[in-house]
Order: structure tokens, then C-alpha cells, then sequence
């Protein structure tokens, strides 16, 4: 009985995720369509919940959904007359992106079909929990994201900083909005030390429990975008000279780290027996605030060296 | 018993979500749909709040939910009154 229930809560789910996906896709309104697209993302951590992967859970939630549903709106504000662009199908590619994007589900679909009937417990999992004693901290998702497979993480951050520098470099910095009325002014008051310290919290929590350094930084994240929405046209980052050294700070932790490992014993990213939690939290820290001042600059948008500090007749919120 | 008092709160918050759902689709004009989606986040999530934390039996779960309820109101009572003014302000240029 109890299981049909959650049966049905799971059907429910997946035919309004689909359901909203093509909404936010087919809505000839722009601005609706990304306003679609934050449901789509609240939706699907809903769904990674259930699914009992509360790490990407809490990351749609905070990344997919609340900050790129962020950056969705500040490129919208940027041009607010920013049309659909037509339709695929209008210039005669179209017919070749959707065979191509079908082919793209067909394969997507053999492999889940592949990994689901053909090798449902292919060992993996008992494999990394065998490993886990000796991975530094006691959840396994951090132990493959910052010990077994290091090197992948480490690769991720160094995307994410060159995804950065191409923003920076694209041109002048977003105007900022004009200062914020008492209410939005008071709640950022009140949310932004609630923010810092789930932050913190989370970064800590993530050795035994879900969290860690993409979500912590996220929500480091989340309180410069609402500081910038109050108004305040630095969003609370530190000076230019700073901003650049926390934006490479993952990066360099991790590659301080694994030169160390290479002189100590050998192998790229190894860590020495018995320092392997320690340096875990170390490249972490790191990547935490270097996750955040990505995020919170790529919000800001453009080269940072000339933020225009004088209010602007802009609206003060997105919506 | 608890579970019985727990249930219905339930119940009954889900209510206020289901009429505030009701008359976001239904209501006329922006400013009476705010009116609408509010009761659901105050009350009804209240409501919902309370009987998951009468029915998990637990008082630190309670005072957590507790913590997310006020959480929201907050955020959702600013939210509306900005939506408000911004509407307001577009009314007044028009």
C-alpha cells in the first residue's frame, strides 16, 4: 500500500518534470520560459531527493536551479527585447538537429537501458564502500569527488575558471541596480549571515554527510547575487587583486597538493597515508571560495576593473 | 492520538495550498492572486509544518521545520511586496 503511494508520487513527478521541461522549451515568452526552467530545476532536486541522492539534490537545487535561473534573468535584463530566435526548421537545419538530437536520446537511453537491465550492481558501489576507511572522510561521494577520482574534480574546477575568464573577458561589467527599498534591504540583512554560515556548514558537513564545495560555494554565491540585488554594485567581493587570487585559489590548492603527492610518493594527486581528510578540507576550502567568486562574477558579468558604481534607473529586482 | 492531530493538520494545511492554488489560477488581478498565494505559504505551510512535526514525534525535527517555516514567510512575505510595488509602479507609469 505504501508503496503505491510512493509509486504514485514518483509517476507524478516524472510526467510534471517532462511536462515543464517542454513548456520551458515551447514558451514563445522568454521570460516565462526561464521562469519554467527554475520550476524544472526545483522539480528535479525534488526528484534526485527520491531518487536518495541528496548531494545532487541540494546542487540542482542551488546551482541549476537558483543561480543559473539567475543568470538566465540577468541576461534577459541585459536585453529586454530579446526575441525567441526562430524556431528550428526556419532555416532548413533544423530537419538535421533533430535527427541529430534524436540519435543523441537513442544512445542516452541503450546506455541507461544497458546500465539498468544488464549490469545493475556492477561492483562499483561495493568497491568504493571496501575503499572508504581509507579515503580521509566517510562519505562516499566526497571520497570519489576528492580522493578516488581527484583528478576529474580538479579538471571540473579549471572548466570553471576558464569559463570565467571568458566571461570577464567579453566586455564592461553589468550596470548595477539602484539600492534596494527597506524590505529587500532587511531581509538581505537578515539572510545574508544565515547564508555564510549554511556555507560553512556545509563545506564541514560534506566529509560525513552530503554537501561540500559546490554546494557551499553556491550558497556563497547566493548571498553576493542578493547583495547585488540590494544593490550594492561589488556584490561584497573583496578588491581586484583578491577577486583574482580566490578565483585560481581551487585550482592552485589542488595542484599544490598533487605536486606534493608526486615528490611524496610518486603519483599525481596521491595523498600521503593518514592526510588524506586534511587535505580533502584544505582543497575544499579552496574550491569553495573559488566556486563562489566564480559564480558571483559570472553574475556580475564583464571586466571587473570598471563596475559602475552610480545607481542606474534599472529595475531593482528581475522579476 | 498524535498521529490523528498530526494528519489532520496536515490535511488541513494542504487544504489552504490546494484553495491558494485555486485562486492563483482563478483570481482576476495580480495584486487579489498575491493575496491568494500568501495564505498558502503563511497558513498553510504552517499548518504543514507543525503536523509533520507533531507526527515525526521528535522535537528537534519540530523546531527545524519551525526554523523553515519562519524562513519562508520571511522571504515570501518580501517577495510579495515587491512584486506588489513593482506592479504598483508600472500602474502609476502607465
Amino acid at each position: 500500500m505504501i508503496i503505491d503511494a510512493w509509486l504514485l508520487l514518483d509517476l507524478i513527478l516524472a510526467l510534471l518534470v517532462l511536462a515543464l521541461g517542454w513548456a520551458s522549451l515551447a514558451s514563445p515568452d522568454l521570460k516565462r520560459g526561464v521562469t519554467l526552467f527554475i520550476a524544472f530545476g526545483m522539480l528535479l532536486a525534488l526528484i534526485w531527493a527520491r531518487l536518495r541522492a541528496p548531494d545532487l539534490a541540494l546542487a540542482e537545487a542551488v546551482i541549476g536551479a537558483g543561480l543559473t535561473g539567475a543568470l538566465l534573468l540577468s541576461a534577459l535584463r541585459d536585453d529586454p527585447g530579446l526575441e525567441r530566435p526562430g524556431g528550428p526548421g526556419r532555416d532548413g537545419s533544423g530537419w538535421w538537429l533533430g535527427l541529430l538530437t534524436l540519435a543523441l536520446a537513442g544512445v542516452m537511453g541503450w546506455a541507461l537501458t544497458h546500465a539498468l537491465v544488464w549490469h545493475p550492481n556492477s561492483g562499483q558501489a561495493q568497491a568504493i564502500a571496501a575503499a572508504l576507511p581509507e579515503s580521509g572522510v566517510s562519505n562516499p561521494v566526497t571520497a570519489v569527488l576528492l580522493n578516488f577520482r581527484a583528478y576529474d574534480t580538479f579538471l571540473e574546477l579549471a572548466v570553471l575558471l576558464v569559463a570565467v575568464l571568458g566571461i570577464l573577458a567579453l566586455g564592461p561589467a553589468r550596470p548595477a541596480y539602484r539600492p534596494a527599498g527597506p524590505v529587500l534591504a532587511g531581509l538581505s540583512r537578515w539572510l545574508l549571515p544565515l547564508l555564510v554560515v549554511t556555507a560553512g556548514y556545509l563545506l564541514w558537513v560534506g566529509a560525513h554527510a552530503p554537501g561540500g564545495a559546490f554546494q557551499a560555494g553556491a550558497l556563497l554565491a547566493a548571498a553576493a547575487v542578493l547583495l547585488r540585488l540590494a544593490g550594492q554594485a561589488d556584490a561584497g567581493l573583496p578588491g581586484p587583486a583578491a577577486r583574482r587570487w580566490l578565483l585560481v585559489a581551487g585550482v592552485a590548492a589542488f595542484i599544490a597538493v598533487g605536486l606534493a603527492g608526486l615528490l611524496g610518493s610518486g603519483a599525481f594527486l596521491q595523498y600521503p597515508a593518514g592526510w588524506a581528510g586534511s587535505l580533502i578540507l584544505l582543497i575544499e576550502s579552496a574550491a569553495t571560495l573559488s566556486i563562489a567568486v566564480t559564480l558571483a562574477l559570472a553574475f556580475i558579468g564583464g571586466r571587473q576593473s570598471e563596475i559602475p558604481v552610480s545607481p542606474v534607473e534599472k529595475e531593482s529586482t528581475p522579476c | 492520538m498524535n498521529d490523528v492531530i498530526g494528519l489532520s493538520l496536515v490535511f488541513i494545511g494542504v487544504g489552504f495550498f490546494l484553495a491558494g492554488s485555486i485562486g492563483l489560477l482563478r483570481l482576476p488581478d495580480l495584486l487579489s492572486r498575491l493575496h491568494a498565494l500568501t495564505k498558502a505559504d503563511n497558513l498553510g505551510l504552517g499548518l504543514l509544518a507543525l503536523g509533520l512535526g507533531i507526527l515525526a514525534g521528535d522535537w528537534l525535527i519540530g523546531l527545524k521545520l519551525f526554523l523553515i517555516w519562519l524562513l519562508v514567510m520571511g522571504a515570501g512575505a518580501a517577495a510579495a511586496h515587491l512584486i506588489a510595488g513593482q506592479a504598483l509602479r508600472r500602474e502609476d507609469s502607465r
